[in-house]
């Protein structure tokens, strides 16, 4: 272990950077945003310094980043851009294009708050904005996990059963601007094992081998095209499953889809994504010093949605609390997570009750005492025997 | 810049195609003698970034192309920056190893007025910006033809277009062609050039000199529209041959900001009413129009004699 790794202090947009750098990137195109600017910065040093070989585009908008992205992967190169908020917005045409050309590129998203008004923190607004655009998409919380989701993620991606691209999400600021331990690859040969470049099979724009991508798809052919991504997205399942169970074989870290905590003895739990995760494990702590039962589950696949693990991680649970961290405006429920849970709990047919709460929207803080008021909050709801459809906007002045 | 081998007669042309027959563009439609020609001069070793438009929709119907080179439409406003991808992935790939780096490969993008001149504006100036090694190739119909001839910035004074009609207050567009050409020459490139597809060999030596600078070069080529400018299949090549002879449309090239010249001198010139009489689109015009037009071109060739510094394009001669 010790001899293949080394451990920096790094925050998640430069373990971001450094996870680009250990896959041996040949293209990144990206436009500075805040919360993401620092991943663009550290890759440009990387660069300079001879330590990437790569192409770096430095592009006038995000919507060219990602286009440059699409160019440069069609043409067989390994690409990594990364963004925020409104970069992801305005990325947003582009992700179903990527999708679509089934192009296997990597992006890294400093989660945040979407305008208007302009806000430049956290939250997860941008990212679920990106919901049907067929993107693999994970939810990191912690830098180390940042480092290896992205490495995983190339495997994924270039998978030739899946060819999808991917996003690794964290918490803008929260995490993207502060430091963690993380052990990087002290060399990037080992890394490089667990994703080769698979460059000689991929579908690419070589003129010895001419081929036409982007055509015109009629309602006789294009139905078939989407088809496939389902099920390119559904092997996904399997092949993330497999990356990250290889990845624990080999380095000794791996995630699964979701991550439970102190769950075995509890009726209650809470769960959510993203760096809050470790908020929530610490609150649970405190409550069970006082002798309040809770556990705590983190979402860590949000695309393809891990319905067999969520649903043993809830399987026995009572009650149910998920803390969303984005608004779906006029939904039945308004936490995106929490509505895909409600689909999960009806077709299994669970009578898990579910209570909604938004936080930490504009990154209006959220701390362990927040959640355990929440936990007070619910468990008064849980006495009167109330579970009300309306998600609960915790902490607003109405 | 290398000086390339010029093309004297047609024959020298190679006589390998690279865009089939049998593609959906309307009979007379002058996109494919451009593309057909430029990719004659590109040959197999090229990448085509086509965005969304008239020469994309009519030449890959899944699961038929046109395309006997590696070709990518993405979509209508970003073929600059997918060719700018492009560019950098073959690079980073040569210089790694895994394609051959003793093979030139040409990037070459294609794109309609819409997509270059306005939706397409922005990705176009940040790809100069940046001196990607991309021929950038607009064949410009002056109108958003694919969606069904709606106005562009492309689009001349008083021409008609169903968003330009001509009513009892309005009477086709209100303003002048915005001109691109210039714009993008402002950018410093390598190599900038007006051509038109009735002087061939002119046109196919501006795609050699185009695809043999080390930076990006950009290829404005008028085209005239049948369905669109409203005119018989059969005169595309003459309203095209009379766009110059009536200066509305000048051959020049400009060599890495310093060398400008005429490609095509014309030292009697006709009068533009021969070109905008030839067009449907133009049928509102009164002879006052067309005078004030006259004026306009008269000027510009004052403007572009000025900048060679001697006469290279003549009076009116009836």
């Amino acid at each position: 272990m010790s001899d293949l790794w080394i451990r920096i202090p790094l925050t998640s947009n430069y373990a971001a950077a450094y996870a680009a750098k250990d896959v041996d990137v040949d293209v990144v195109a990206a436009y500075p945003i805040t919360p993401q600017t620092p991943v663009v910065e550290r890759i440009a040093e990387f660069i300079a310094n001879g330590e990437l070989d790569a192409e770096m585009i430095h592009v006038e908008s995000e919507h060219s980043a990602l286009s440059a992205c699409i160019g440069a992967s069609a043409t067989g190169a390994r690409v990594f851009t990364a963004t925020s908020a409104q970069g992801l917005e305005l990325m947003h045409e582009m992700l179903f294009i990527a999708s679509g050309l089934r192009l296997p590129i990597v992006m890294a998203i400093a989660a945040r708050a979407l305008s208007a008004p302009i806000n430049i923190w956290c939250d997860y607004s941008d990212l679920m904005a990106t919901r049907d655009s067929s993107w693999i998409t994970v939810i990191a919380s912690s830098a180390q996990e940042v480092y290896d989701s992205i490495i995983q993620m190339y495997r994924v991606a270039e998978d030739p059963e899946v060819l999808l691209p991917a996003m690794v999400a964290y918490d803008g600021f929260i995490m993207s601007h502060t430091y963690e331990p993380v052990y990087v690859a002290k060399d990037r040969a080992p890394i490089l094992e667990y994703v080769p470049k698979n460059f000689k099979n991929r579908y690419r724009l070589d003129p010895d081998n001419p081929i036409t991508m982007g055509a015109i798809a009629d309602p006789n052919w294009y139905y078939e095209f989407k088809y496939q991504q389902v099920v390119a997205m559904r092997k996904a399942y399997e092949v993330v499953k497999k990356a990250d169970e290889e990845f624990g074989k080999r380095f000794g870290r791996s995630y699964g889809f979701v991550e439970t905590y102190k769950v075995e003895d509890v009726d209650i739990a809470l769960l959510t994504y993203g760096g809050l995760y470790g908020t929530v494990q610490e609150a649970v702590d405190i409550l069970r010093e006082k002798g309040v039962k809770v556990g705590a589950i983190k979402l860590r696949v949000f695309r393809p949605f891990p319905y067999n693990e969520l649903f043993n991680a809830i399987k026995n649970l009572k009650h149910l609390v998920v803390l969303d961290r984005a608004i779906t405006f006029g939904g039945v429920i308004e936490g995106p997570v929490a509505l895909e849970i409600a689909t999960l709990l009806k077709f299994k047919s669970l009578d898990t009750n579910l209570y909604n709460y938004i936080v930490g929207i504009g990154q209006r803080t959220v701390t362990e005492s927040d959640i355990i008021g929440i936990v007070d909050h619910v468990s008064k709801l849980i006495e009167k025997n109330v579970v009300p459809m309306e998600s609960i906007y915790w902490g607003v002045r109405e | 810049m290398s000086k390339p081998t010029l093309y004297k007669s047609i024959f020298e042309l190679p006589r390998e195609e690279y865009l089939s027959p049998g593609h959906g563009l309307c009979a007379g439609c002058l996109v494919g003698t451009i593309v057909r020609v430029l990719l004659k001069v590109a040959g197999p070793n090229t990448i085509v970034v086509t965005p969304t438009g008239c020469l994309e929709v009519s030449t890959t119907p899944f699961p038929y192309t046109a395309w006997k080179v590696p070709w990518i439409h993405v979509a209508f406003e970003n073929a600059a920056a997918v060719a700018s991808g492009v560019e950098a992935a073959v690079k980073a790939l040569q210089r790694k190893g895994l394609v051959d780096p003793s093979k030139k490969i040409n990037v070459v993008a294609i794109g309609g007025d819409g997509g270059t001149v306005d939706i397409g504006f922005q990705a176009l100036s940040g790809m100069l910006e940046r001196g990607h090694r991309v021929m950038y190739v607009l064949y410009d119909n002056e109108a958003y033809m694919n969606t069904g001839i709606q106005r562009s910035g492309a689009t001349p004074f008083k021409a008609w277009t169903t968003t330009t009609p001509v009513g009892k207050v309005l009477k086709g567009k209100l303003q002048p062609k915005k001109p691109i050409a210039e714009i993008v020459a402002a950018h410093k490139i390598p190599y900038v050039a007006t051509a038109n597809p009735a002087y061939i060999i002119d046109m196919a030596n501006k795609f050699r000199k185009g695809l043999s600078v080390d930076g990006p070069s950009f290829i404005h080529v008028i085209q005239p529209c049948t369905t669109g400018w409203r005119f018989d299949p059969r005169y595309g090549i003459k309203i095209a041959r009379l766009a110059t002879e009536t200066a509305m449309w000048i051959n020049w090239e400009l060599e890495n900001n310093e060398v400008f010249r005429v490609t095509v001198p014309v030292p009697k010139r006709k009068h533009v009413k021969h070109y905008i009489r030839a067009q449907g689109r133009f049928n509102h015009l009164t002879d006052q129009d067309i005078e004030e037009i006259q004026r306009f071109i008269d000027k510009e060739v004052e403007r572009i004699n000025k900048m060679v510094g001697k006469e290279v394009i003549g009076p009116v001669v009836e």
